[in-house]
């Protein structure tokens, strides 16, 4: 009943790590990452490794590394969004306290299909639709979740959440505290973000670094068809609040995933490929724009290491930090805006945590800071491109 | 379903359970505008008494939801909608009324707009006189000696408390204090009109309903003092009390939050079938700063039924409250009830009202139209009360009050460590490393850190 991490690379605490902390603790460097406990094989026939396979998607180099078990079992293939579907479902059988609600998400299935069929198996009060009332049905979300419920809520787009925001900033971050511990707010607000193929600016928002800031809360991004599956079954099972933001244009990528249940852990990054000469740090869509210009960098004789954060708080500085310690080299390719974004927080994180390790100034591809144009050749110019990756990679490792 | 009581300072109810047949509830008589007649027949989009579809959407998509509705499953239903029934004008003829979503709308050749105010404003339901006297031919629930006398002890306890802990504030005691003062029979004969397990969702003026419920004077006082025996371990500020043992939701200082939570709160009562109910509270902030006639009118707008009571009358609050609850367990649909009453103290000990109201009127409130006094006249002529009693009454309770704030005021303030608990389940490396830099900050700078808090 071995639980499977994709997150390849974080090996066992290295105790000269600390050294070099300001802070000076041991403590503070991140354990090796809890596997939740409550797994069960679904196929009879044991335990098997997950066979990092055929990854359909170009850009993604799959390095992930077999597990210690022998026989290897074929998994099944499915598309992200029916990942996402898959642990869902998982995670509401296992749990009956597990609830889900949203636009759209009963009878129509969910605008992005993740929810397809729930409603037909537990019905539709368990699976609810709700009217077009974002702060309405997030605090409905945490009400519910107070008195011992666990909701799932979807956005059908993340932008609509601004709407949701006093009570995802002032209730779900907060009324564990003020109450003193005495109302837990097990919540999952999950949905669709990033820019997809002309949807115009309010629909292209990737609000991730507004949520930053609150205490709270933790936020994930999933990125491949493996950790939306395992992330969306984390979040449903963690005790704190989780804002799962997925994205729009990754919901058909198509991945062989394991049969064996898996749980992955929020607070930890993914090793996409190692490398030597510069850590990439990136995630959601661009690690695919990464890993495409990685295929060009590798041509041109650099050896980059890809890390997807997926973490977005906390930040992995475990795993990031041991990267930028054997590189002293670090880009963040981000979605974000270039102001106030998720690569300037991280980008301060690593200079106040890693300062002495690195070589060269962090460089930060971001977009820009202007609203998501509804033209396709113009939005296309403000998402950073691969041939851009090459370029800063080039640049930063003269 | 839910009950949305909604009272001016208004009260929420949410009802969750089971149970789908509607209860004509004989025992009481209220003037409220019932539209609902039975639920039987209910024609809008429920696919059997669904008439020609096509007749009033075009978007197909909107048709073929409507259809998919009609193949709900069995398990977990939501529950039915029943929408309200209008009359069933005898219109053959196509061309005089239309299908459409909540029922069949007959057409008119005169454009006539609706007033934006009715001719007479809802009227307010009381059973007892400003003096004490039940009204002849007034309908309410009889109430027991036995709860009376609760009741009004519990009236007079909120209010030496506010009147004691507002003080303790001017003195400088505790750094902010809010009143309940005027509206003691809203908050108690409410709670008395509930079970414990009701779940209620406040605004922050309804400390009465913990008080009927058992919090003591003692976790009053260490919640305002901030003290390690706060269940809110000192972290937020006084009179945001919360309390899941006595099924009372943490405040949370913005207006109406807690109103789309306690649809979630009655969504969870609701999976667990539990024969409760959720009442949200909220007053003018959260609903009355229109122009419409109150909030009561508001409820028909939203397909609430509704009721509007008389605040300052612990009777009418009472009859009012359980007859709501009633037909909140047992038709599975929110109620909405605006009690009209009027908050006598200012907002907080942040406020001076008189600045925007006339003195006179609020001594007008405080004692002409006391709760207090009204109640007491009623109690004291069923011979269930006496002025020795009052007073011994009131001695007591300001006795335990002064040793509460001095017990609370002594007690020790929670631990440095618990700045950083309950943040999370359990303690991230970030925070973890942010305790330890502000506690090596402390040793160092000791005399720049208040000595009474515990590291």
């Amino acid at each position: 009943m071995a639980a499977m991490l994709q997150a390849i690379g974080v090996a066992s605490p290295s105790v000269a790590f600390s050294d070099h902390y300001n802070k000076s603790s041991v403590s503070s460097i991140r354990s090796f990452p809890v596997i939740r406990s409550g797994l069960r094989s679904i196929s009879g026939s044991g335990h098997g490794s997950f066979k990092p396979g055929k990854v359909i998607t170009k850009a993604t180099a799959t390095q992930t590394e077999k597990s210690a078990s022998t026989t290897s079992k074929p998994g099944h293939e499915l598309l992200l969004f029916e990942a996402l579907r898959e642990g869902l479902e998982e995670e509401m059988d296992r749990d009956p306290r597990v609830c889900v609600f949203g636009e759209d998400v009963g009878h129509y299935g969910g605008s992005y299909k993740v929810t397809k069929g729930l409603a037909e198996k537990y019905g539709d009060l368990r699976v609810l639709d709700t009217p077009i009332a974002e702060n309405s049905f997030t605090g409905m979300g945490v009400g519910a979740a107070m008195t011992g419920l666990r909701p799932v809520i979807e956005g059908m787009n993340m932008g609509f959440l601004l709407l949701a925001f006093n009570q995802i900033s002032d209730n779900c971050g907060m009324l564990h505290y003020t109450s003193g511990g005495q109302f837990t707010i097990p919540t999952v607000i999950r949905g669709p973000g990033g820019v997809g193929r002309q949807l115009g600016a309010e629909h292209s928002q990737r609000l991730e670094s507004y949520f930053q800031s609150i205490p709270g809360i933790q936020l994930v991004a999933c990125s491949t068809v493996y950790n939306a599956k395992g992330l969306m079954k984390a979040a449903i099972r963690s005790e704190n609040p989780v804002v799962l933001f997925e994205h729009v244009l990754l919901y058909n990528l198509k991945e062989r995933i394991p049969d064996e249940e898996y749980v992955l852990s929020l607070e930890e990054a993914e090793m996409v490929r190692p490398g030597e000469h510069i850590t990439i740090l990136t995630y959601s869509r661009m690690r695919y724009h990464v890993m495409q210009a990685a295929k060009t960098l590798v041509n041109k004789g650099y050896d980059p290491e890809v890390i997807d954060i997926r973490s977005l708080k906390p930040f992995d500085l475990y795993t990031i930090g041991n990267s930028v310690k054997k590189t002293h080299r670090v880009l963040i390719v981000e979605e974000c805006m270039r102001t106030g974004g998720i690569g300037a927080s991280l980008t301060a994180a690593i200079n106040e945590n890693f300062h002495d390790y690195l070589d060269a100034p962090i460089v930060c591809l971001s977009s820009q800071d202007v609203p998501t144009p509804y033209a396709g050749t113009l939005e296309e110019w403000t998402v950073v491109q691969p041939a851009q990756i090459v370029a800063a990679v080039e640049q930063l490792c003269q | 379903m839910a009950i949305w009581l909604s009272r001016s300072r208004k009260i929420a109810h949410f009802l969750n359970p089971k149970i789908a047949y509607f209860l004509q509830p004989e025992d009481f008589s209220y003037k409220i505008h019932v539209n609902y007649v039975n639920s039987s027949s209910f024609r809008t989009l429920s696919g059997e008494n669904f008439r020609s579809p096509h007749a009033f959407l075009d978007n197909s998509a909107t048709v073929s939801a409507l259809q998919r509705r009609c193949r709900r499953p069995e398990s977990t239903r939501a529950g039915e909608q029943v929408e309200t029934r209008y009359s069933d004008d005898d219109y053959e003829d196509e061309n005089q009324a239309m299908d459409f979503p909540g029922g069949r709308v007959s057409f008119t050749h005169e454009m006539k707009f609706i007033s934006e105010a009715a001719d007479k404003r809802i009227p307010c339901y009381r059973v007892l006189s400003d003096d004490g006297y039940l009204i002849a031919g007034s309908r309410f629930e009889q109430v027991d000696k036995e709860t009376a006398v609760k009741m009004y002890k519990s009236m007079v306890t909120l209010q030496i408390m506010d009147n004691i802990f507002y003080e303790a504030q001017r003195q400088g005691r505790i750094s902010f204090y809010l009143t309940s003062t005027g509206e003691e029979a809203i908050n108690i004969a409410a709670a008395a009109a509930l079970t414990s397990d009701d779940v209620i969702l406040p605004q922050y003026r309804e400390p009465g309903i913990l008080l009927w419920r058992g919090f003591t004077l003692q976790e009053f006082a260490n919640q305002c003092f901030g003290n390690n025996a706060d269940y809110g371990k000192g972290k937020q500020m006084p009179i945001h009390y919360g309390s899941n043992k006595h099924n009372f939701f943490t405040i949370s200082s913005p207006i109406a939050t807690q109103l789309p939570q306690a649809a979630g709160v009655a969504y969870s009562l609701k999976m667990d079938k539990k024969e409760a109910c959720v009442v949200a509270f909220t007053g003018d902030g959260g609903t009355k700063q229109f122009r419409s006639d109150g909030v009561v009118v508001k409820g028909q707008a939203y397909g609430i039924r509704s009721i509007r009571v008389d605040g300052n009358d612990a009777l009418a609050v009472y009859s009012t409250i359980r007859a709501a609850r009633e037909m909140v367990i047992h038709e599975q649909k929110p109620v909405l009830v605006e009690a009209l009453s009027y908050r006598v103290g200012h907002h907080s000990t942040s406020d001076d009202s008189t600045k925007y109201r006339p003195v006179d009127e609020i001594e007008h409130w405080k004692t002409a139209r006391s709760p207090l006094a009204r109640f007491r006249k009623w109690v004291h002529k069923n011979g269930w009360w006496t002025d020795d009693e009052e007073s011994e009454l009131r001695g007591s309770i300001r006795k335990q009050l002064l040793n509460a704030i001095q017990v609370a005021e002594k007690t020790e303030k929670p631990q440095l460590a618990e700045m950083f608990s309950d943040v999370y389940d359990n303690l991230p490396s970030n925070l973890h490393e942010q305790e330890k830099s502000l506690r090596e900050t402390i040793k160092r700078h000791r005399q720049d850190y208040p000595t009474d808090v515990p590291l």
